[in-house]
């Protein structure tokens, strides 16, 4: 069994499949940094979950409390607020510089899906503050016409646990 | 602020409508207000829950005391100074643990009973004969909290032998904990153990006034509340139902802003206070008909009906905590310093409730109460610059004028503002009342 795991992952290796994913990523943590928040969201397929865990030990985003547990609809309420002219948190100039390295695909579900891990640091600028976040994603892609899509994409934050000197206001 | 503050200054810093400034600021006010309130008054430190084993504790901070909540063998709740009695190194480092048997010291091994009394020294005989230490000396234990008291599971120490009793001091203020706990058919929560931690960087008054101030949600939370209704919209017109929270969340939209005066604050003594207003907890959908069943078998119809109908939005437990009784939620404010102010936000789990109202609630701590709030960030910002904008020389006062003079006093020292009222910055102008008294108390 073992043997044929390591196959499988030599073979997912040389098919370029890696490569993908790590485009993925990337793509991905342009658009958080460059607040293209729609595009953001499209990533997800539709039942797709973004979940930041508010414990390491957590194994399933529904019925615990989490930091970030939301599927499209509250994606974009917390979008739809971020652009609202009078959200006035939102008044102070902040960005983001997301770096993602690490990058390996753990398993292959089902046909066409991946189970990919990365590692990211963000770093938040917001008015004279500087904030750093860092952790392991944890993307599960599934295909959707053709291109990847996130069924589930798990955030577990190095610092999650500590105290919040003010809040997250976007995804991390 | 010069030192020396008299009694007489303390008085002349809040009139019955307006607080100067230098309240939330001044550092050496700050220093005397944890010291005669913060370590004086019953302070909130945790729910019996947290400790459901002997040797579990929790740290927590009381004024500018680390303390620890210990669970004794005899299945006492004890709340102890974290501190050893031989050099002063904290006998628990971590947030909360177990700590077996006994606490015991890293650094020279000293050893402690659950309650706080000496277990053992190293060579205590050879190493203390003919010294004034040792078993006997009653220094030789680590101190407890002067008072500890519980009330329906929620414990609380003062720093302070005298004084009124736990209840005494909560007064109709219980209301925050029978109002949760009676929602559960067994008549109790159990925590969830999840703790939330947010600073704000601001003075912890300026977050208690926030928090019955019923003309801020409307303006603070206008980009959420648009938000969260379109979306709830959206998801009517996909043939679907949005989730209660999507509701709460509307509601500081589709709620003008004058319907804000619909509500009304009970200002209770000791600074504490409520604010009524029911935000559609009561639907019709069948997890609460089921829900309903449940209590109507344990409490009877009439009792049942008494309890969902209590109209409570938020009880605060002056100075330091916010109860949202039934979401069962509640925050403690931990102040860190003159601006900087921590806050430790959980949630509790009804007994015997059915598990749909205990996600209902959950989604509510998720989304308002956790560090990706979408609603507290704009309260946070708010805060910050009212304290920076308090450091300024622009202005001498805080003005609480609103609805002032049209409060309705009531029996046992309870002021309403009777409903169309309910903007009334009456609960501020308590907190202050109860302020000056302990400030000049002694």
């Amino acid at each position: 069994m073992a043997t044929t795991r390591k196959a499988a992952l030599a073979a997912i290796e040389t098919s370029g499949l890696r490569q993908a994913a790590e485009d993925f990523l990337y793509r991905q943590s342009e658009l958080l940094d460059g607040k293209q928040w729609q595009d953001w969201i499209d990533l997800f397929a539709d039942d797709g979950v973004y979940w930041v865990p508010a414990e390491p030990g957590h194994t399933h985003w529904d019925g615990v409390p989490a930091i970030f547990a939301e599927d499209q609809h509250l994606m974009t309420v917390r979008m739809k607020r971020i652009l609202h002219p009078d959200a006035w948190s939102q008044k102070a100039l902040w960005f983001t510089n997301h770096l993602i390295g690490n990058v390996q695909i753990v398993d292959q579900p089902a046909p066409g899906e991946l189970l990919v891990r990365s590692r990211f640091h963000m770093m938040e600028v917001r008015r004279d503050n500087l904030r750093h976040f860092a952790g392991r994603y944890t993307h599960h892609l599934v295909q959707v016409k053709g291109e990847y899509r996130i069924r589930l994409q798990r955030v577990d934050l190095a610092n999650g646990q500590t105290a919040y000197d003010y809040v997250l206001q976007a995804w991390v | 602020m010069k030192n020396g503050i008299t009694q007489a200054d303390l008085r002349a810093m809040v009139e019955p409508d307006r607080v100067r400034r230098d309240v939330y600021t001044d550092a050496e006010l700050h220093r005397l207000e944890i010291e005669r309130i913060h370590e004086t008054v019953w302070i909130y430190c945790g729910h019996e829950s947290q400790v459901p084993k002997a040797g579990d504790y929790w740290t927590v901070q009381i004024g500018r005391q680390p303390m620890v909540m210990v669970r004794g063998k005899d299945g006492k709740v004890h709340v102890l100074h974290n501190r050893c009695p031989h050099r002063g190194a904290m006998l628990c480092g971590n947030q909360s643990g177990n700590t077996g048997d006994f606490f015991r010291c890293s650094y020279h091994s000293w050893t402690f009973h659950h309650d706080g009394s000496l277990k053992n020294i190293p060579m205590m005989e050879s190493g203390y004969q003919g010294t004034r230490w040792g078993r006997d000396n009653p220094d030789c234990r680590m101190k407890g909290a002067a008072r500890v008291a519980s009330y329906r599971g929620f414990v609380f120490a003062s720093l302070a032998g005298e004084g009124p009793t736990l209840e005494e001091f909560l007064g109709p203020a219980r209301i925050a904990f029978d109002d949760m706990c009676d929602r559960s058919p067994e008549g109790r929560v159990e925590v969830v153990p999840n703790c939330f931690r947010v600073i704000q960087n601001s003075n912890w008054k300026i977050f208690m006034e926030n928090q019955l101030d019923a003309l801020h949600p409307s303006v603070t939370h206008q980009s959420t509340g648009r938000a969260a209704r379109d979306v709830e919209v959206q998801i009517e017109k996909e043939g679907g139902v949005a989730p209660l929270s999507y509701h709460m969340l509307s509601a500081f939209a589709t709620m003008a802003i004058d319907k804000w005066d619909l509500m009304t604050t009970i200002n209770y003594p000791n600074g504490h206070a409520a604010l009524s207003g029911y935000m559609g907890l009561r639907p019709t959908d069948p997890d609460t008909l089921e829900y309903e069943r449940v209590l109507t078998k344990a409490y009877g119809e009439e009792r049942k009906e008494k309890i969902l109908t209590t109209n409570i939005h938020h009880v605060l437990i002056y100075p330091g905590l916010s109860v949202q009784s039934p979401l069962q939620q509640l925050r403690a404010v931990r102040p860190l310093g003159v601006n900087k102010t921590l806050t430790e936000i959980w949630h509790f789990r009804l007994v015997g409730a059915p598990e749909p109202i205990y996600r209902r609630a959950l989604a509510y701590y998720n989304l308002i109460n956790s560090p990706s709030t979408l609603v507290n960030a704009d309260d946070l910002e708010n805060f910050w610059k009212c304290h920076t904008g308090l450091e300024s020389d622009g202005g001498d006062w805080v003005s609480f004028h609103r609805h002032n003079g049209r409060d309705v006093a009531k029996p046992g020292g309870i002021l309403e503002s009777p409903p169309d009222l309910g903007t009334s910055e009456a609960p501020m102008r308590c907190q202050m009342q109860a302020w000056v008294h302990y400030m000049t108390a002694g």
